[in-house]
């Protein structure tokens, strides 16, 4: 939506088709919580974004990239202010902001703990009023149109109808979200599979850096809801089973005093960092036992009802309801929950794909922000910068671009038509969609989860393969034309496995651990051969070529990444 | 804490194919859930054990994308944040009143979307400035003057509790002149006029009978009645502002 509004202001006389499988207030960004990452106040500044982005991200970030999202990020925000969005006041009416993990500095952005949703809404409610925007809502993107090398155009399903529909465009821009719900446990909204990916990588753009799939240290252990990270920002505890503050064992201590959290350190430290402290605390039993397996407990009592009711609404609200826990009472029990999927289409910092003419941006794109390891707050700026700049790059593309071939277009779109009506007609399927789904969770979660390997990853990547070989007989049971959900899912499922496989083949040949890729056989950084991107190309049904790209570094070498507070 | 326990549901779910079906009817499904599921979980454990051929939207499964709107023993709620707890008996589930059905639970919400529209839901700014010059100051009170209205997630279930929405499709209804009211009353705003032409008719809060029906169903705590009855107020304040001082009218 940031990047159709960026093409109806920069030329009105586009023509632009939003096509969403879902009606876009519904984008799963609407769940996300904590805020958006800008530098605003005088005590920060570019540098020490960058720099706490490049550390957050172990140095696989590329730089310049980097260095273009601190300074337009701070634009974004404002600009989002002035179409209304209800951020967060100081008392002399200047935008507040509130400390997050991995960042130096206050410098998150927030509108009470929905900052993803009033983002959503204000760019939904402002894109209404361009009318070169035309919405396709509940249209279901199928394959992406490709002649003559570039990308002109996708096809589509009505999902009211079940008809099929082509668009013809001069440039697409991917905006498809991630792909938790691979994974059984999981933030991330039923929407999340991961299609945005799987369209451009069955097209010919390669998927970057796949197999670093976030873990956000404190889910809900039963629905696998995310409480904020803004609870341990406004300073909540982690605590094992004996009441230790575990995180100062795991080289983020020393402890800071209970209420005062500091900035980067303790329970502000990286992502990566606290998921994993959770996973050795649990192997070494000072887990408390659930009904929903070993977590550990997330303490906010002393903050306050007053506080956590105006600050944490959203999280006392999804304790009470999901759990029946008031977090003005007790302690909650937390275990870390796949997020956030920091690969993906392989974007420069134009948000251009290799595939001429197509475009990405938002956690399906992978532009080397996160490198491996996202800060909390970085996505939600980043959708919006990269979506801003990914209309811009379109715009530049369509200048003088020869006409299109129909024939050509046409001939691809049935090849679509066949593929669905082949799926339709399928009479000697075997396999059950909600079988072949559970079976491809189970192998993500056992075999490329928190820590990864050899043995495990190779059975992941012979299991995935073989999902993919046997979702050629998956059979529908419903065959009829309107909102057929069994449809849709047995086509996400189609989504989920590729990029499944991506993520699998990209765990196994990275052989080190850096970020949230952790491997208990390769378990130090190895700039010397992995300070590069993983490349993994779509190959039919046989299994996905690997190659690697170099990082981009300007100015920060390869360091320690250190989140002990006596380094300020 | 409590235990997790087991339990039999009977959910009895409208059903509606246009390909295939001449009319709605009901099915009765028995379904093994957990006491602490919602009624969304119940029905995806449905689709995926017993009958995939049932269809209903969701997507966050927490109460914030408002996809999963629909009856529930005859009351508009999400699903996601519907608990068995509180349920005994058979449990009815049928699509969002006042919504034509496109399948099943799936109901075709145009309408409200046309008429979201219409109320010109955007800043339409009183002063314009460019991005360099910075954010437009708001105090924490003024913000707190409309934040409440802005929380609505169109979830549509104030529609389907509205009485006169249901007497005449063309009331604008709440949630989208809780919109109006919301940019109304933003600081940054100085679009009301403009909205005043659709807001203050008898498509808009003149329709209005407060029934409060609509806040009592609302599960994001807009209170849209509160806005609609502000609404009215300085709606009527325009009026008189209007025709009896001469020039009053901006
Ligand atoms: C619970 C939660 C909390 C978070 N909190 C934060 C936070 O505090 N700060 C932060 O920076 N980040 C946060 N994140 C991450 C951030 O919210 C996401 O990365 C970001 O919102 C993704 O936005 P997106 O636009 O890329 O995708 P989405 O918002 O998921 O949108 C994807 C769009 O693609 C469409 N689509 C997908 N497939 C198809 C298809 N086949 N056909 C047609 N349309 C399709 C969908 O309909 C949807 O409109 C959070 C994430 C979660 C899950
Ligand atoms: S006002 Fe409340 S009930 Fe109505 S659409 Fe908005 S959130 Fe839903
Ligand atoms: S599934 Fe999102 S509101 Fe219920």
């Amino acid at each position: 939506m940031r990047a159709a509004i960026a093409l109806a202001e920069t030329d009105p006389n586009l023509r632009i088709a939003l096509i969403s499988k879902v009606y876009p207030m519904r984008s799963h960004t609407c769940a996300a919580e904590g805020g958006a990452a800008g530098v605003i106040k005088p005590d920060d500044s570019f540098d020490l974004h960058f720099d706490d982005t490049v550390g957050g991200g172990d140095w696989l970030s590329d730089q310049d990239c980097v260095e273009y999202f601190v300074h337009e990020a701070p634009k974004e925000l404002l600009q989002l202010e002035h179409w209304g969005c209800p951020w967060n006041r100081e008392a002399d009416g200047s935008v507040a902001v509130r400390p997050f993990g991995g960042m130096k500095k206050k410098r998150t952005w927030f509108a009470a703990d929905k900052s993803g949703f009033h983002i959503l809404h204000t760019l939904f409610q402002t894109s209404l009023q361009f009318p070169s925007i035309t919405r396709y809502d509940e249209y279901y993107a199928l394959d992406l149109l490709v002649d003559d090398g570039r990308c002109q155009g996708v096809t589509a399903m009505e999902m009211r109808s079940g008809q099929l529909r082509q668009f013809h465009a001069k440039a697409v821009i991917i905006a498809g979200g991630g792909a938790g719900r691979m994974f059984p446990f999981s933030t991330n909204g039923a929407i999340k599979t991961g299609d945005g990916m799987a369209l451009a990588y069955r097209a010919g753009a390669p998927l970057k850096d796949m197999e670093f799939v976030q873990y956000h240290p404190t889910g809900l252990p039963n629905t696998g809801s995310l409480l904020t990270e803004a609870c341990r920002g406004e300073g909540g505890i982690l605590v094992n089973k004996n009441g230790r503050r575990f995180l100062q064992d795991y080289g983020m201590g020393p402890e800071t005093p209970v209420g005062k959290p500091q900035l980067k350190t303790m329970e502000l430290g990286p992502r990566d960092r606290v998921s994993q402290s959770i996973w050795h605390e649990i192997q070494k039993g000072n887990a408390v036992s659930t009904q929903w397996g070993d977590c550990v407990l997330l303490d906010m009592r002393h903050l306050g009802e007053k506080t956590i009711n105006e600050r944490l609404p959203l999280v006392r609200e999804l304790c009470a309801s999901y759990l029946q826990v008031d977090i003005v009472k007790d302690p909650v029990p937390i275990r870390p929950v796949v997020h956030y999927m920091m690969g993906g289409i392989s974007t420069n910092t134009k948000a251009a794909t290799p595939l001429p003419g197509l475009f990405a941006a938002g956690e399906c794109a992978c532009v080397s922000l996160n490198g491996a390891n996202r800060l909390g707050s970085n996505s939600l700026i980043e959708l919006l910068v990269f979506g801003r700049r990914a209309a811009l790059s379109a715009i530049e593309h369509i200048q003088g671009l020869p006409a299109a071939n129909t024939a050509a277009l046409n001939a691809r779109a049935e090849e679509t038509q066949k593929r669905i009506g082949e799926l339709f007609s399928r009479t000697d399927g075997t396999e059950s969609m909600s079988g072949l789904r559970k079976e491809m969770m189970d192998t993500m979660e056992k075999n490329v989860g928190i820590y990864r390997t050899e043995e495990g990853l190779q059975e992941g990547v012979s299991k995935i393969h073989e999902l993919r070989q046997r979702y050629r007989r998956v059979i529908l049971t419903d065959k009829t034309s309107v909102f057929n959900t069994d449809l849709f899912q047995a086509l996400e499922l189609g989504s989920m496995l590729d990029c499944a496989e991506a993520v699998t083949v990209g765990a196994l040949a990275r052989k080190e651990s850096r970020g949230s890729h952790q491997r208990l056989d390769y378990v130090e950084r190895d700039d010397k051969k992995f300070l590069c991107h993983t490349m993994v190309h779509h190959q039919g049904l046989d299994v996905p070529r690997v190659d690697y790209l170099d990082v981009v570094i300007t100015k920060s070498p390869p360091g320690v990444r250190d989140y002990s507070g006596d380094h300020k | 804490m409590t235990q997790m326990k087991e339990r039999l549901v009977q959910l009895e779910v409208l059903r509606y194919n246009p390909d295939t079906d001449t009319e709605a009817h009901f099915q009765r499904y028995e379904v093994t859930c957990y006491e602490e599921w919602v009624v969304l979980d119940a029905l995806n454990k449905v689709k995926a054990d017993i009958d995939p051929t049932l269809n209903f939207r969701w997507s966050c499964h927490m109460a914030v994308c408002g996809s999963c709107g629909m009856m529930i023993n005859g009351e508009p709620k999400l699903s996601c944040h519907t608990f068995l707890r509180d349920y005994e008996g058979v449990i009815r589930v049928e699509p969002l009143a006042h919504f034509p059905i496109e399948r099943d639970l799936v109901t075709a919400p145009d309408d409200f979307m046309e008429k979201l529209k219409r109320v010109k839901p955007y800043i339409i700014a009183k002063e314009k400035k460019p991005i360099s010059e910075g954010e437009y100051k708001q105090t924490p009170a003024q913000l707190m003057k409309f934040r409440q209205y802005s929380m609505c997630i169109n979830c549509m279930l104030c529609y389907a509790a509205c009485p006169e929405y249901g007497l005449s499709p063309s009331f604008i209804g709440p949630a989208a002149l809780t919109m109006a009211h919301r940019y109304n009353q933003d600081s940054r705003d100085g679009g009301r006029m403009e909205r005043q032409e659709v807001v203050a008719t008898h498509e808009g809060v003149w329709e209005c009978t407060f029934v409060g029906a609509c806040s009592e169903a609302c599960p994001a705590h807009v209170d849209p009645a509160s806005a609609l009855q502000q609404m009215k107020i300085t709606s009527s304040i325009d009026w008189i502002v209007e025709h009896l001082i001469p020039g009053g009218k901006k």
